[in-house]
């Protein structure tokens, strides 16, 4: 054990300002190469050993930014660019919401990456063996003693001058510290080879192990609680059926429920000349037309038709429907405007049912009536 | 029971006759500012004196607040300078004096206190079983009783203790606190909705209270720290080595980051929510020249203290505390106005009548301070967490 060399000599010490003073004493010494152990922060200990202020916040500041800046990223790229979705009808780069993340994010990187920093920069990560480690010394600074040790590299050390020192600041107890593994200490080897290995290596081995159970794993008996079953499900291929589609198609002349051909596709002079209103103008009938206007076409046309769009300018607005042109229109006109759409207008023949459209023209009739009103109806 | 070692100086020492003199200047000063702004424009003086009770209200409720967090939390950093926070919590009493001219002009400030519009208005008719002036006058002297009750209860306790030295009494104040705290939090809420939200009775918010009292403890923080920085230069209070100005420091951008936090949380829920009815009342703070007062406010209220408090020496450093207390002062004030003035009038603005409630309040807190020293010991002498707190350190 002897011929190993010494690395410190340590010393134990019972309270707190004992610990204060033996800190600034050590300094006031001209020892450089000496540090304090306690088991909990002593606030005020930086400065007992003259130590220059810590650089750490202004590290922990700088992560914390790029987290913020880096969050605001990547929640830019989502939502402008890879997945842009209109959620509650606000802008697609709707920075409130980021706020919360980003702030997660902020002190979730400012955290863990302070105390990587640490872990490198003072621990010597990945170096894990240290001359203190395993000692009686650390055992008790970690329990409830306050320990400082001078490093035998200080250029004034003296193995003897230190222990009087320490002896003369009432240390309860003084050891010396051996190296036991010659070299590890001395500089951090986070760029060697074996280190950069055993990292990729689990790098990998957690990819791989991550892909095998989310991709094969559950869908292997029985882990796949009956997920992946013997059948054929939408959309999916076959190899039973010769076209290897899975669906099939309907029997050539297959009509859906409630399907009317609509004859005058393209042509709406036609749909004016041909088609009649089945509807009779009865109060029931214009109260449907009435909800459904305001639900389908008041948005562009505004409540009362005039074409004041609700939109404020966010889509055109179409012209009014108490144009001489509108009011003049045979009611098939206005169903093939609403069945096949016209200009920027879409159609609205799966929205709106056809008894339904029927429904919204004689309103639209009422409306009509209503701002152009003939002599009779004024008195 | 341990003795002070050191020394404690004087500590009924009164306060130099020039400030008080100062102080009588200020407030009379204010006053009648107050006066005569309530000839030209009563509506107007009726919601600058809104602000008044609401920042009055900060500070001495704040004041009491910070005792009673002291007991029961068992801090021995702020033994000290818990006078200093019980001196301004002596402005209690003056509450009740400063909510006379609202209370008198309610139907000009409040728009559900007049019969004819909560009537026909069907909102304000389902809110009036608690907004309606009788019990809203009775909530005001039950809030203002709370405060002044602890605050007699907590500083008779803590000066008998002066003399008679007994733990005893701090247990009383412990127990007192339990009992205060939970009854602060309904008094901070109803003032807050009472004074603050019920000037717009349509619109409401749950973080109201939370709200109002993040800026409470921010202001009344700012006020003892200004306080203690003052007195440690005059010498009034023993000499402070260890960490108990760094706490301050600390508390105030704990609270600074906490009403941001606040704001924020009751920003983002009715902007995503955005619904009619609640983004009203952002919506007349974004427009007519109100936009520039809201971001104002985000930089005085929130970056600037943020960033002047961040690093650890601003903590320490007696004068930027004292900056930071005054600049903290006038964000609380700021955002009271911010809060109060767009119900009075659509676009911005800003008068002299609105300086009457700074002066009023400094002047007030200066005679406040000198009525107690001289009267009652700056240091609670007989506290037994005295000598341990004189050597505090973190």
């Amino acid at each position: 054990m002897t011929e190993k060399p010494l690395y410190a000599v340590a010393a134990l010490f019972d309270s707190p300002s004992a610990i204060m003073h033996a800190a600034e004493e050590t300094a006031k010494a001209g020892f450089t190469k000496y540090d304090v152990n306690t088991p909990y922060p002593v606030h005020g200990m930086d400065h007992a050993m003259r130590l220059r202020t810590s650089r750490m916040g202004y590290f922990a500041f700088a992560f914390g930014l790029f987290g913020t800046i880096s969050a605001m990223l990547l929640m830019t790229w989502i939502t402008l660019v890879d997945y842009p979705l209109v959620i509650g009808g606000k802008p697609f780069w709707s920075w409130p919401a980021f706020v919360p993340i980003a702030f997660e994010v902020t002190v979730l990187s400012a955290a863990v990456l302070s105390v990587l920093a640490m872990i490198v920069i003072y621990f010597k990560f990945p170096n894990v063996g240290h001359p203190l480690h395993d000692t009686a010394y650390m055992k008790a600074v970690s329990e409830d003693r306050f320990g400082i040790y001078v490093q035998a590299a200080d250029p004034l050390f003296d193995e003897a001058k230190v222990r009087k020192h320490f002896a003369s600041l009432g240390a309860v107890r003084i050891d010396p510290v051996y190296v036991t593994l010659p070299g590890v200490a001395d500089r951090p080897r986070l760029f060697e080879k074996r280190f950069m290995g055993v990292l990729a290596a689990t790098a990998i081995v957690t990819v791989a192990v991550t892909y095998f159970s989310l991709n094969k794993l559950l869908y292997m008996e029985p882990f796949n609680w009956m997920m992946d079953q013997n059948k054929l499900k939408p959309q999916k291929p076959s190899t039973f059926f010769r076209d290897g589609m899975g669906q099939r198609q309907p029997v050539p002349g297959t009509v859906a429920r409630g399907f009317m051909p609509y004859p005058f596709k393209g042509k709406p002079d036609d749909a004016g000349k041909y088609l009649v209103n089945p509807l009779l103008p009865t109060k029931e009938v214009v109260d449907r037309g009435r909800t459904k206007f305001l639900t389908f076409c008041s948005p562009c046309h505004g409540n009362f038709g005039r074409g004041d769009s609700r939109l404020q300018g966010q889509f055109p607005s179409p012209p009014t429907l108490h144009s001489d042109k509108v009011r003049n229109w045979p009611d098939g006109s206005i169903y093939h405007v609403i069945t096949e759409g016209q200009n920027v207008m879409p159609s609205y023949a799966t929205q709106i049912p056809r008894d339904d459209r029927w429904a919204i023209i004689e309103y639209i009739r009422v409306l009509q009536r209503a701002q152009n009103p003939k002599e009779s109806d004024l008195k | 029971m341990s003795t002070v070692t050191r020394d404690l100086g004087n500590p009924l020492r009164p306060m130099p006759q020039g400030v008080v003199r100062w102080g009588w200047i200020l407030l009379l000063l204010g006053a009648v500012l107050s006066a005569v702004a309530y000839l030209l424009d009563a509506r107007r003086a009726g919601y600058d004196s809104v602000i008044l009770v609401l920042f009055l209200a900060s500070l001495a409720a704040g004041a009491v607040f910070l005792v009673a967090l002291e007991y029961i939390s068992g801090a021995v950093w702020s033994v000290p300078m818990r006078r200093v926070s019980e001196f301004l919590a002596s402005l209690a009493p003056v509450l009740p004096v400063a909510g006379i001219l609202p209370l008198i002009h309610l139907q000009d400030v409040f728009p559900w206190a007049t019969q004819g519009k909560a009537i026909a208005d069907h909102v304000m008719q389902a809110k009036s079983p608690y907004l309606n002036t009788s019990f809203f006058v009775t909530r005001f002297a039950l809030v203002c009783g709370i405060w002044i009750l602890f605050f007699w209860l907590f500083t008779r306790n803590s000066r008998k203790q002066d003399t008679t030295r007994e733990q005893r009494l701090t247990t009383i104040n412990i127990r007192l606190s339990a009992v205060f705290l939970p009854v602060f939090a309904f008094a901070i809420s109803a003032t807050a909705i009472d004074w603050g939200m019920s000037l717009e009775p349509h619109w409401y918010s749950t973080i109201f209270g939370v709200y109002y009292f993040s800026g409470t403890v921010l202001a009344a923080l700012a006020a003892v720290t200004l306080a203690v920085v003052l007195l440690l230069e005059g010498n009034y209070l023993p000499k402070l080595e260890g960490d108990h100005l760094y706490s301050l420091g600390a508390l105030m951008f704990a609270f600074v980051n906490f009403w941001a936090y606040i704001a924020f949380s009751q920003f983002l829920l009715i902007w995503y929510a955005n619904l009619p009815e609640e983004t009203a009342w952002f919506i007349t703070r974004w427009h007519n020249g109100w936009q520039a007062v809201s971001i104002i406010l985000i930089v005085v209220h929130f970056a600037v203290p943020y960033f002047v408090l961040l690093p650890q020496e601003a903590k320490m450093d007696p004068k930027r505390l004292k900056f930071m207390a005054v600049w903290i002062l006038f964000a609380h004030l700021l955002d009271l106005y911010w809060l109060v003035m767009p119900s009075f009038d659509q676009g911005v603005s800003l008068g002299w009548s609105e300086l009457s409630v700074p002066l009023i309040v400094t002047g007030a807190a200066i005679l406040v301070f000198s009525w107690n020293m001289g009267r009652h010991n700056i240091v609670p002498v007989g506290d037994p967490k005295l000598e341990r707190a004189l050597h505090f350190h973190l």
